[in-house]
C-alpha cells in the first residue's frame, strides 16, 4: 500500500465515487418505479405473474457486460447505456419482492379495510403498500447494492466509475488503486444498507424496532 | 444496424468457426472455465450449507454472507489478484470459486433449515440416525433450493468468466475484450450474443434438472400450493 497516493488523488477518487453512486442509485430507483405498477398488476391478476417471472429470470441471467454491449448500437458508450441495463437488472430483483410483499398482506387485514369502506385503490395505497414496505425495500436494497457493484463493469465499455481504479491499477500494476476501489464499493453498499434501514423505519413506524 | 444484425453477421462468418481461437473452441473453453469452479464451489458449499442448516450453528454468518455477496465487485477482485499473481491458473480460478460458494451455501442452508420440524421428529421417531435423517429426509426436501443455489452460481460464473477475459482468460470473453480493444463491434456483439445464449441454456438446463431430480412427492406438493 502506498498511502500517499490517496490524498494526492482525492479529486479523482471523489469524482469516480460520485459517478458510481449515480450509476448505482438511479437504476435501482427507476427499477422500483417500474416494478411497483407491474407488481400491483401481478399481485391482482395472477395469470400475469408466471410469464412475467420467466421473462425476469431470463433477463437476470444475461451477463451485465453482454447487456451493455447489446445496448451500444442504440445508446452508445454512455451513462444512459449502463443505467438502462442496470435498471433492467434491478427490475428483476425488485418485482418479485413487490409481488411477495403485496401477497403477504394477511387476508383479515384486507377484509377489515374493505369492511371499513375502503375501495380497492384506497386500500392498496393506505393499507397494502405500507404493509409491503419492508419486503419491497428488501428488494430495492439488493437492486441498489448490485447496481453499485455492477456499474464498475461498465468501465470495460468506457463508462466511468470506480471500475476505473481497477483497470488503471491493473495496467500500472498498482494494487493501492484497486484496494481503494474495492473498499469504496463495499463502503457504498454498507451506506446504502444503513440509509434504506432508516427509510424503512420512517415508513413503518408501527414495526418493532429490533 | 442493430445489435442482432452485427452479432449475426459475425457469428455466421464461417472463418470464425475454424482453427485455434475459433467459436467452437472458445465455447468449450468457456464451459470448462465455468464448470470447474462451479464443481469445486459445490463440493464446498453444499456440505457446509447442509451442516449449518442441520445443526443451526453459524446461521448468523450465512445470513450476512448472503447480504454481502452482491456487493463484491468481481472486476476489482480479478484485477487485484492479477496484479499479485500475474495471469496464472489461480488468478481466475480462486475468485470464481470464492464467489460461487455463497449462493450455493446459503440456499443449501435455507433448504435444510426450512425443513418442517414435524418431519424431522417423524424421521427421529422412525428410528433414523442423524446421518440417515440428513441424507434421506433433509437433503431431498432441500433439493429444490439447493438447485436454485447451483443455478444462481452457474449463471454468475458464466458471466464472471466472460469478464475474466480481461485478465487473460480464454473463452467467449476473448471475442468481447479483444474486439473492444481493437474497436471492432462485430466480434464484441457476436461474443456477447453467444454468452447470452450460453447463460440462457444454463438456466434451461437447471430448470430441466430440477424436474428430473426433485422427488415426485415434493413436486406434487409444489403444484398443490
Amino acid at each position: 500500500m502506498s498511502w500517499s497516493w490517496i490524498p494526492g488523488n482525492g479529486a479523482l477518487i471523489w469524482q469516480l465515487t460520485r459517478e458510481n453512486i449515480y450509476l448505482g442509485v438511479v437504476p435501482a430507483l427507476l427499477g422500483l418505479v417500474i416494478s411497483l405498477p407491474l407488481g400491483i398488476v401481478a399481485a391482482r391478476w395472477r395469470w400475469f405473474y408466471p410469464p412475467a417471472l420467466t421473462v425476469v429470470s431470463v433477463i437476470y441471467a444475461i451477463p451485465a457486460i453482454a447487456l451493455f454491449i447489446a445496448l451500444i448500437p442504440a445508446l452508445g458508450l454512455t451513462d444512459t447505456n449502463v443505467i438502462v441495463a442496470l435498471t433492467l437488472f434491478s427490475l428483476c430483483v425488485i418485482l418479485p419482492n413487490v409481488v411477495a410483499g403485496l401477497r403477504g398482506v394477511p387476508e383479515p387485514v384486507r377484509q377489515a379495510a374493505t369492511a371499513m369502506g375502503y375501495g380497492a385503490v384506497r386500500r392498496l395505497v393506505t393499507v397494502e403498500l405500507p404493509l409491503a414496505v419492508p419486503v419491497i425495500l428488501g428488494g430495492l436494497r439488493v437492486g441498489m447494492v448490485s447496481s453499485i457493484s455492477l456499474a464498475t463493469i461498465g468501465q470495460l465499455i468506457g463508462v466511468s466509475s470506480l471500475g476505473y481504479l481497477f483497470i488503471d491499477g491493473l495496467q500500472r500494476s498498482f494494487p493501492t488503486e484497486i484496494y481503494v476501489g474495492l473498499v469504496l464499493i463495499i463502503a457504498l453498499a454498507v451506506a446504502c444498507d444503513l440509509i434504506l434501514a432508516g427509510v424503512r423505519r420512517a415508513l413503518t413506524p408501527w414495526a418493532a424496532r429490533s | 444496424m442493430s445489435f442482432f444484425s452485427y452479432a449475426w453477421d459475425w457469428v455466421t462468418q464461417s472463418a470464425n468457426w475454424h482453427g485455434s481461437g475459433g467459436i467452437p473452441q472458445q465455447i468449450l473453453a468457456h464451459l470448462g472455465y465455468s464448470a470447474l469452479p462451479l464443481l469445486i464451489a459445490a463440493l464446498i458449499g453444499i456440505p457446509a450449507g447442509v451442516a449449518i442448516g442441520h445443526t443451526g450453528r453459524g446461521a448468523v454468518v450465512v445470513v450476512n454472507l448472503a447480504n454481502a455477496w452482491r456487493a463484491i465487485p468481481t472486476l476489482g477482485l480479478l484485477t487485484l489478484l492479477a496484479v499479485y499473481l500475474g495471469f496464472s491458473f489461480l488468478t481466475w480460478l480462486l475468485p470464481l470459486v470464492v464467489l460461487a460458494i455463497p449462493p450455493i451455501l446459503v440456499n443449501a442452508y435455507e433448504g435444510v433449515a426450512g425443513v418442517d420440524p414435524g418431519v424431522r421428529d417423524a424421521a427421529t421417531g422412525a428410528g433414523m440416525t442423524p446421518w440417515q435423517q440428513v441424507t434421506r429426509v433433509e437433503v431431498p426436501i432441500a433439493l429444490p433450493l439447493i438447485l436454485v443455489g447451483l443455478r444462481t452460481a452457474a449463471i454468475f460464473v458464466v458471466a464472471t468468466a466472460t469478464i475474466a477475459a480481461y485478465i487473460g482468460l480464454g473463452g467467449l470473453g476473448r471475442f468481447i475484450i479483444d474486439g473492444l480493444d481493437s474497436y471492432q463491434y462485430g466480434p464484441v456483439a457476436g461474443g456477447a450474443l453467444l454468452v447470452v445464449i450460453l447463460a440462457v441454456l444454463v438456466l434451461a438446463f437447471f430448470a430441466g434438472l430440477s424436474r428430473l431430480v426433485v422427488p415426485a412427492g415434493l413436486r406434487r406438493q409444489g403444484k398443490a400450493e
